[in-house]
Formats: structure tokens, C-alpha cells, sequence
């Protein structure tokens, strides 16, 4: 697994060795054009991989740069990457031991900052950072305060229920909600095209995101699921997808933005052979005070490398270990 | 059955009387062909792709009671009367066997009533029994081949002309991907296993291995081992319809290996979708409610 790692790894060097991942943000160099399949749609087909130490939102100590020279991105991808490995042993008992779960288990392309050295994922604001927050009605702070108690307890290693923990300790979503943001593994997307569908794949947590490109209407307001109800079309050479209809639970959405008015909307471009321009631009008026894009490429995997099932909830132990925990800790009288 | 009703009538109706037949002279069935009597093509071809090879897209169901049990069930009272009246009961339904019973090793049988007396019971308090008891369909497990095929939920083939051809069920979100003219052997077990396809004709050959041991075939309890082997034949037999048949192998349980068969239909209500059924928040209560903090504070 590792030394595939290292080939695509490898095959990412030499691509932008040799130009051939878009420099810009969000603009398909004109000379590519996507191939096609049978049918006339561009083809997004593959595995592709969305990791990257580019952070989100631009950090502080680089100023207001939206990209940096060769230089400069040399010592900024070697700092991040310094913070996110967890092969280190400094920062005291805790730390080291959080970092057991170390770098063997993690995707090491998550060490690499973009191809196009930019210093957020963020494109818009051109700040790089998320929009101030909209004021939260009394109602839905009083949901905030809840699932923030909650998140609490479970930090503090005292869930009192399995409600304490977060959609995804729970199994229930993970990085199959949009938008796709890299994390420290699975980070492989694959994409199947047919007749009047394209469907993606998140590794984790298997499920299939369906998205008819036909022109059929989207579901009924009245019916809302954990993962929104998504269409689609073709703009160019670029998937548009359109999200909305999300289940009204709060804290599966980023930033537990408000399933209500929460809706997405994201482009998949092909660029080169080996990558996709993934950007999505999120909107919910009750949650930021405008909307806010962010583009995130996608490397296309060494065919050697094939997805594989990511089992969740089956194999749940740890839920129960941290319910087991908690109740021991109580019986001991530390709370 | 609001899913039926939605089909057009003289579909449902050619339907049950091929699915009547089925049953009683499965032989016939042994081929693509349709018995003669049946308003189907002797020899139906499918549409096809640009590859040329016929088109399975869709969302397709079975309307078998097969989940109840694959063997013949009667009708009977669900695990809690007390609670569900005749909400939670059991139909009654014809085995989809060929030979109508499972050929279990006599020491194997044992094991499968056990699982159908401890259905609906959960231990997760030791990692290592965590799996013991229960039916993992109540648990919310992705449910393993051949069972998905005959949940009573749809599932969609999303079918394009790369190697790769992706089923995706309704059932907590499960999916897995058959792996076209695929040599290498399945990397490690999972539950929905390692598939590899092949077209025999109009056929798709799916062949199943590395599944997990842990699934079930049905509420009955019927099991099978680590050593499971599936293939499963996937025919178009109209527009509306496939014929689906599995071979299941496993000699840790069974004498031979048998076959279960019936046919899929294709769901044709106007812009019908996959839906979410993300089981997950519906089982928890039964694996972890026993947990919780039990004093007020």
C-alpha cells in the first residue's frame, strides 16, 4: 500500500513537473479538453484523491498572500507538515499518546500542499477565510448549546449516551456529507458515469451520491435525507451539482450550518488527464453572512491503488468502550 | 403494496403469472429463455450500450418474501405481538431454493435455529462475541450477497462501458463495486465482499468472494461461513424484468452447493429514485441503549 502511495505520489511530482495541473484556481487551462464518453458527457471517470495540507481557511502568518512563491510554499508545506505528523514525540503525554494513531495509518498526500501553492482553499472571500457568522436565532442556539454540551461531555471522556457523540463517531455520516474536505484518510472519490447519471463514491463512508445530469426535478421539499437530494448538469466541460433537501438534524452539516436554508453547489471540471477541479460554493443566510467558495484538486490514482469497502458502524467498538468508560468513571465517583 | 400499484398494470400482471410459473417448473428457467405461455420473448435482447453489451441501468427490486426466509415460511406472529400487532408478522412466501431446502450439514443446522431464536437479541458489551447474537439486518450491517438482492429495498446498477460497474442498495447505503474481467483475489473480507464480473452472452456473471462470515442469508437464521462463495447470474428477460439466480457455495455448512432464484423488477414510477435508509440511528438503541447513563443527574 505504501509504495503505491509513493508511485502516485511519484506521478503527482512529474505532472506539475511538467505543467500539467492547472496553476490557476478555478480555470481549466483552454489547451485540455476532457475526453468523452460514448454518450457525449465528459468523461470525470476514476478514482481520484482529494488530500492536501493546504489548509482551509488562510492562517494568520501568511499575511494576505493568496499564493506564495516557489520559496515561500517550500517553507509553508514544510511547516504544515511538521504540525500534522504524527510521527513526532514532542508535546507532552497526551499528545504523544494521541499520535500512536500515527503516520502509518495516515494518507501521506495529506503532507502536500496544492500543485498551485495556494495558502487557503478558500477562493472566495479573497481574504480566504469563512464569512462572518449570520446572528443564530434564539431557537437554533438553544440547539447549538445542547449539542455543544453534548460534545462536552464526550471530550471530556463522559458521554452519558451514544447521542453525545457526533454523526460520524456514530457512523452515521462522514466524509460522504458535501462539502468534500480532505481528512487523514480515505480520501478517494470514485466516479462512474452512465447514460444520463454520474455517481460518486466516497470511500468513507460507502455510500453512493446518485446524481441524475437528465433534467428531472429534484425531491419534494417535504422529503430531506442526511446526504441532501443532488442534481446535476453540464456547463462546458464542467459537472455543476446542485445540493439541497438536507435532514433537519443538527451538526451533520459543516460547521453545523442550518439544514433548513443550508444549500451547495459544486463544480467537477477535468483539467488534465490526472485531475479534477473540484470548487463548491456553500450559502445558508442563516448561518454566514454571504457565501463562500473554496477549490480543492483531485489527483486521479495509480490504477494500482483500488477503493476499497469502508465498513463503519459494524465494527463500532469504540462507542461502546467510550459508554463502558464513562460508566466506570461515574461508579468511581469522577465526573 | 404501494410499490406495485405504481407499476403498470399489465407489467405486474405478466409478471405474476412468470413468476407463477417460475415455481412450478423452475427447470425451464435454467436459461435465458421464458417458458412458452408467458408474454415475454422466447429470447429476449436487451438494449444495449456503446460497448455493445446489454444495458442492466436501473433500479430494480425483488418481490420475493425471500429476507423472511429463503426455505417455504408460513405466516406467523413477529418477534413482539405484545408490541406491533400484526404490523411486525411474517408472510407467508414459496422457497426460492432450487430443490426447496437448504442442504445443510447436519451439524450446521443446529446453529441456524439458534440464530432464528436469538434474532432479535444483541451482546456488544465484549469486542470479541460483539457479533454473536442477532440478525445483522436488525443491526443495521450491510447486509452481503445474495441477501441485498432480496431486501425489500430497491437497489441501482450504474452501468457505464468502464471496467467497472457499481451496485449501489437503498439498505443502509451499501454498495460495492464488480470489478470486470478482475484477476486479482479479494485483498482482505468485507461485508458486501470482493466481486468480479463477466458477461455470458446477455448474462452478467457476478462472482462473490471475501465476504465477511458474520451476514446472514434471512431472518431465519440461515448463515453461511468465512468460505462462502456466491456467483450470481443477472439475465434481462424484458424491459421490465431480469432473472437473477445465485449459486451458493460453502463447505463448512452446506453438502453442495444450491441455487436460489426469482426475478427482479425494474421500478418504473415516474422519476423514482434510491432514497436514503441510513439504518444506523434506528439500531442503536438496541446495540448501546443498555449504556447509558442510567441516573438523573
Amino acid at each position: 500500500m505504501r509504495h503505491r502511495v509513493l508511485v502516485v505520489f511519484a506521478g503527482l511530482v512529474i505532472a506539475v513537473a511538467v505543467g500539467l495541473v492547472s496553476p490557476l484556481a478555478g480555470q481549466a487551462p483552454k489547451k485540455y479538453n476532457a475526453p468523452k464518453t460514448p454518450w457525449g458527457d465528459p468523461d470525470l471517470q476514476g478514482v481520484w484523491n482529494d488530500a492536501t495540507s493546504t489548509p482551509l481557511q488562510r492562517p494568520a502568518n501568511v499575511g494576505e498572500k493568496g499564493t506564495l512563491s516557489d520559496e515561500e510554499a517550500e517553507e509553508f508545506q514544510a511547516s504544515l507538515a511538521h504540525e500534522l505528523s504524527r510521527d513526532r514525540r514532542d508535546g507532552g503525554n497526551a499528545a504523544d499518546v494521541n499520535r500512536a494513531y500515527n503516520e502509518h495509518w495516515m494518507d501521506a498526500r495529506r503532507l502536500k500542499i496544492t500543485a498551485d501553492k495556494r495558502t487557503s482553499l478558500i477562493v472566495d472571500p479573497v481574504d480566504g477565510r469563512i464569512p462572518v457568522l449570520a446572528t443564530v436565532s434564539p431557537e437554533r442556539q438553544k440547539i447549538r448549546a445542547t449539542r455543544a454540551e453534548a460534545a462536552k461531555r464526550f471530550a471530556a471522556g463522559l458521554p452519558e449516551d451514544y447521542t453525545d457523540m457526533s454523526w460520524p463517531v456514530r457512523c452515521v455520516v462522514r466524509t460522504d456529507v458535501p462539502p468534500y474536505l480532505p481528512t487523514i484518510y480515505n480520501n478517494n472519490f470514485q466516479i462512474f458515469q452512465s447514460p444520463g447519471y454520474v455517481t460518486i463514491a466516497p470511500e468513507m463512508i460507502h455510500s453512493a451520491r446518485i446524481i441524475p445530469v437528465d433534467g428531472r426535478p429534484r425531491l419534494h421539499k417535504n422529503l430531506r435525507q442526511w446526504l441532501g437530494d443532488t442534481r446535476g448538469r453540464w456547463e462546458g466541460s464542467t459537472l455543476v451539482v446542485e445540493t439541497a433537501n438536507f435532514r433537519l438534524d443538527e451538526g451533520v452539516l459543516f460547521q453545523n450550518a442550518n439544514p433548513a436554508t443550508f444549500k451547495i453547489t459544486e463544480r467537477f471540471t477535468r483539467v488534465a488527464s490526472d485531475s479534477i477541479n473540484y470548487e463548491f460554493t456553500v450559502e445558508d443566510p442563516t448561518t454566514w453572512t454571504r457565501p463562500w467558495t473554496a477549490l480543492i484538486p483531485w489527483t486521479k490514482v495509480d490504477p494500482g491503488e483500488q477503493m476499497f469497502e469502508y465498513a463503519c458502524h459494524e465494527d463500532n467498538f469504540d462507542i461502546v468502550h467510550f459508554l463502558t468508560g464513562a460508566r466506570l468513571r461515574e461508579q468511581k465517583g469522577e465526573r | 403494496m404501494p410499490l406495485r400499484r405504481a407499476v403498470p398494470f399489465l407489467s405486474v400482471a405478466a409478471a405474476g403469472v412468470f413468476a407463477l410459473l417460475w415455481f412450478v417448473s423452475p427447470s425451464l428457467f435454467g436459461q435465458a429463455r421464458a417458458p412458452s405461455g408467458v408474454q415475454l420473448p422466447a429470447s429476449y435482447r436487451a438494449p444495449r450500450l456503446a460497448d455493445g453489451r446489454p444495458d442492466l441501468n436501473g433500479i430494480w427490486q425483488a418481490f420475493v418474501t425471500a429476507n423472511w426466509n429463503l426455505e417455504d415460511h408460513e405466516a406467523q406472529a413477529g418477534p413482539h405481538p405484545e408490541l406491533s400487532g400484526a404490523y411486525g408478522a411474517q408472510p407467508a412466501g414459496q422457497s426460492v431454493i432450487e430443490g426447496n431446502e437448504i442442504p445443510y450439514r447436519p451439524d450446521a443446522l443446529a446453529k441456524r435455529n439458534a440464530n432464528f431464536q436469538n434474532r432479535l437479541k444483541a451482546d456488544v458489551s465484549e469486542d470479541k462475541t460483539w457479533h454473536a447474537l442477532g440478525d445483522p439486518e436488525a443491526k443495521c450491517y450491510m447486509p452481503g450477497v445474495p441477501r441485498a438482492t432480496y431486501m425489500p429495498f430497491p437497489f441501482q446498477i450504474v452501468q457505464g462501458t468502464s471496467q467497472y460497474v457499481l451496485f449501489a442498495y437503498e439498505f443502509t447505503s451499501a454498495t460495492r463495486i464488480v470489478r470486470m474481467n478482475w484477476q486479482q483475489e479479494a485483498p482482505t473480507d468485507s461485508w458486501m465482499g470482493w466481486s468480479r464480473g463477466r458477461w455470458e452472452g446477455d448474462t452478467l456473471v457476478v462472482d462473490v468472494t471475501g465476504q465477511r462470515e458474520e451476514t446472514w442469508f434471512d431472518r431465519a437464521g440461515n448463515y453461511h461461513s468465512d468460505a462462502l462463495h456466491v456467483v450470481e447470474r443477472y439475465t434481462p428477460a424484458s424491459p421490465y424484468h431480469m432473472l437473477y439466480e445465485a449459486t451458493i457455495e460453502d463447505p463448512k455448512v452446506f453438502t453442495r452447493p444450491w441455487k436460489i432464484r426469482f426475478p427482479l423488477y425494474r421500478r418504473m414510477e415516474t422519476n423514482v429514485q434510491l432514497l436514503e435508509f441510513k439504518c444506523v440511528p434506528f439500531t442503536e438503541e438496541l446495540l448501546f441503549g443498555k449504556f447509558r447513563k442510567q441516573a438523573a443527574r
